[in-house]
């Protein structure tokens, strides 16, 4: 898929911005995936490019770090907590909920492209274990019943918009 | 608002007038009053954020915005007890409170000038309301030196930090003292690293200050990737120019003028707000090219860590600071010698330099009359897991677990057996029953098979399986190897496998030889610390839990009921109320009965062991065996 006119310009415009800077490709890259969610592959050679650095080590970098993703999430990111304080107040039977209710497995995206599920490292939300992070708010000590419930509510959303 | 502090004159009359109004604020002169809202992660997802914007609203509504002032701190650190609201001048400190209360607090408290009680800390022993933070027992034996300013003094502005201490040990250091006095005195307070293992703060910056080079680089390592661990977080988040403060005085001592903190992304607040203080101390002079007029340059940037767990060792940190896969390098050469950019290199963590400001403030000496023999000081722990006070408890060096569990933590929740406390997170080990009454300390926790850490302390009961928990950090080890070295990359995966076996009842005492052996191979053949420590979770449990380990493989049986493979859900049908629930609520139809006739069954063939029945029957007629 060719990259729209308005992202290249805003891609370059990045790249632009920390000209001179010393080995600024992660913070490049950093950029790119908050601006656009994901980092294709042809961006990715753009990126390359632009820096002058070679392809393999952009994909090097890209693919090394949970933060970048190749493709692109669901609308919400429903990410579930399996960091140490979570996990020991079993917060494995509310990821395996989530994918039992959404039909799809952690790190894949709803068909509807709607939903991505992800096990996320430790949030720092330990208080609140079991944590849930959708879109960055973070629902406090999930149980498994609850989760129908909160999918529910974004599906909620979707209908009025 | 400050302007400029150019110079030492400057800077002491700034301390001077923010130290008074910051007095003022807390003492309640000119009849003022303050309101202190918790601006930590954990209670802004707990809705403190509109709790702050309700205060803001009402206070302005009732016209009483000249005699009150309100504004957000960093993390109180008793998370469980969130979102919390502080009132000066008469410390009256209020818990889990949610928007609708504010109207209450503004009401009865701002307005009225009495304390709404049902919103008080209550003892969960005395079952007596405590209205100030001092009284509450989990602080009762807390010291605060990494958290000094958290919950005090609003992290967004240079002012407050100026009004309580700020900038003292940087003037001190700068003024008065040579680079290498600021390295002795380091050395003299015992200062260890607060990142993991523990090294003298002092002889890094002292082998760094031996190399000859125009340019050198301190570096804050804020990758706090340790599962369970949020006390870097909480530090920048409620202080950050302390830490800012503690990488200048670094930076003096061994002569660098650039300074790199390097903070996870997932840790959004902690970034933003430290950005905001390096530009307000950039724009006032505290950050720059010849800082109160002296030949010290300094400026201080920021990147942001990835998501990755590799990247909180150092030279693999430094790595990713260069915009490559965060893989480690070989040591020697070290950072001290030939790090960032090929350039000496010290890096610090950030608890490690929040405690600098205060060594210089009070002296080694002083310092050092905290703690035990081998480690000085304070250390954070992150108390987490099944523990009824979950939070950040900054303890002196050498206080024991039990103290750390029972008397702060306040014990276990429902009733429950203690079972383990895991420290040092993926790289560390358990401690059980007979540990609690150690004095923590480095080489204690070592001694014991564990190791400090970062200070992520997670509590276990009886409900936690052993050998489900060494999986589980097995897991988080195996793909967070960085893949460099092969015993590490693929040691790690079968360790995992062999673990999953176990689990599902497939596994022998061969198994675990064939582990103890892998994880030896582990160990001697990693580059760094993740892959040589990468077996101890499984190492450290089969020690403590011997028993645990063979009640999977002999008797194919889980202890703790959590391996789905090895227990069975069943329903008593002497307890059975026929009432169906459990039916209705099973998501494989595999319960069977007639509702007011016939007790339920369950059809282990078809059980897939989610626990709904047992969640939704009433009358405790199911449970696992």
């Amino acid at each position: 898929m060719p990259i729209r006119q308005d992202a290249k310009e805003k891609i370059l415009a990045i790249c632009e911005s920390h000209k001179g800077e010393p080995s600024p490709l992660m913070v490049v890259l950093e950029e790119i995936q908050r601006e656009f969610g994901y980092i294709p592959f042809d961006v990715q050679e753009m990126v390359a490019n632009k820096l002058n650095v070679s392809v393999s080590d952009v994909y090097g970098v890209v693919t090394f770090y949970n933060f970048f993703s190749l493709n692109p999430k669901g609308k919400y990111v429903i990410g579930v907590c399996l960091g140490t304080a979570c996990y020991v107040k079993n917060s494995q039977a509310v990821l395996d909920k989530f994918e039992e209710v959404l039909g799809i497995k952690s790190g894949e995206t709803s068909e509807d492209g709607l939903f991505t599920i992800e096990a996320l490292r430790c949030i720092g939300a330990c208080a609140l274990a079991p944590a849930v992070s959708i879109n960055g708010k973070v629902y406090p000590m999930v149980a498994p019943s609850k989760v129908p419930s909160i999918i529910d509510e974004y599906r909620k959303l979707e209908e009025v918009a | 608002m400050i302007s400029e502090i150019r110079n030492v004159k400057e800077l002491d009359e700034a301390i001077d007038t923010c130290t008074k109004e910051f007095e003022d604020k807390i003492s309640g002169a000119h009849g003022k009053r303050a309101v202190l809202v918790c601006g930590g992660t954990g209670c802004l997802s707990n809705d403190s954020d509109a709790i702050l914007q309700e205060f803001k609203r009402l206070v302005e509504e009732k016209g009483l915005a000249n005699s009150i002032t309100v504004n957000h701190v960093g993390c109180f650190g008793f998370c469980s007890q969130g979102p919390f609201v502080k009132i000066y001048p008469e410390d009256t400190l209020y818990c889990k409170v949610k928007v609708k209360d504010v109207i209450d607090i503004v009401e009865e408290d701002l307005v009225g000038g009495n304390i709404v009680e049902r919103l008080l800390y209550v003892d969960p022993v005395t079952h007596e309301r405590v209205q100030r933070q001092d009284d509450i027992n989990f602080y009762k034996r807390q010291k605060r030196i990494s958290l000094h300013g958290c919950s005090l003094v609003n992290p967004d502005f240079l002012e407050e930090a100026l009004g309580y201490d700020g900038f003292k040990a940087l003037k001190k250091v700068l003024l008065t003292m040579k680079p290498q006095e600021v390295i002795d005195e380091v050395l003299a307070s015992g200062l260890r690293g607060r990142g993991g293992a523990g090294f003298p703060t002092g002889r890094k910056w002292q082998f760094a200050a031996n190399q000859q080079s125009d340019t050198k680089y301190i570096v804050c390592n804020g990758d706090e990737g340790d599962p369970g661990a949020f006390m870097d977080r909480s530090i920048l988040e409620g202080n950050p120019f302390e830490v800012i403060e503690g990488m200048m005085i670094a930076g003096y001592a061994f002569g660098a003028h650039e300074g790199y903190f390097y903070v996870r992304a997932e840790y959004p607040v902690a970034v933003e707000r430290l950005k905001t203080a390096i530009k307000d101390m950039e724009k006032v002079g505290l950050l720059g090219d010849h800082i109160l007029g002296t030949d010290f340059s300094f400026r201080a940037y920021i990147r942001e860590g990835a998501g990755a767990f590799v990247c909180g060792e150092e030279t693999a940190l430094l790595n990713s600071i260069e915009g490559k896969r965060g893989m480690p390098r070989p040591r020697p050469p070290f950072p001290a010698i030939k790090g960032l950019w090929g350039k000496p290199t010290c890096v610090n963590n950030v608890e490690t330099l929040a405690q600098v400001p205060y060594i210089i403030r009070v002296g080694a000496k002083e310092y050092a009359k905290v703690g035990t023999e081998g480690s000085k000081g304070t250390k954070v722990f992150a108390l987490g897991g099944k523990v009824n006070n979950v939070g950040l408890v900054e303890v002196p060096m050498g206080t024991t677990l039990r103290e750390l569990i029972f008397d702060i933590g306040g014990g276990i929740p429902g009733g429950k057996k203690f079972k383990a406390i895991q420290t040092g997170g993926p790289s560390g080990g358990c401690l059980t029953e007979e540990d609690l009454d150690t004095p923590i300390d480095y080489d204690t926790l070592v001694a014991k098979g564990s190791m400090m850490g970062s200070g992520g302390a997670i509590v276990m009961d009886e409900d936690n399986c052993m050998v489900d928990v060494a999986r589980f950090y097995m897991d988080f080890i195996c793909s967070e190897s960085c893949g460099k070295c092969t015993p590490c990359r693929i040691g790690t995966k079968r360790l995992y496998e062999m673990l999953s076996k176990i689990v599902e009842g497939k596994g022998t005492k061969e198994t675990l030889k064939e582990m103890k052996s892998l994880a030896a191979v582990i160990h001697q053949g990693s580059l760094c610390a993740l892959g040589q420590t990468a077996a101890n979770p499984i190492l450290s449990t089969m020690e403590k839990f011997p028993e645990e380990y063979l009640a999977h493989v002999e008797r194919k049986e889980c202890p703790a009921h959590v391996c789905k493979r090895l227990i069975r859900i069943v329903i008593n049908p002497e307890l059975c109320k026929k009432c169906s629930l459990c039916a209705r609520n099973c998501p494989v139809s595999a319960i069977t009965g007639v509702p007011g006739k016939e007790p339920y069954h369950i059809d282990q063939n078809k059980c897939i062991k989610c626990g709904a029945c047992l969640a939704s029957c009433r009358f405790k007629a199911i449970h696992k065996e």
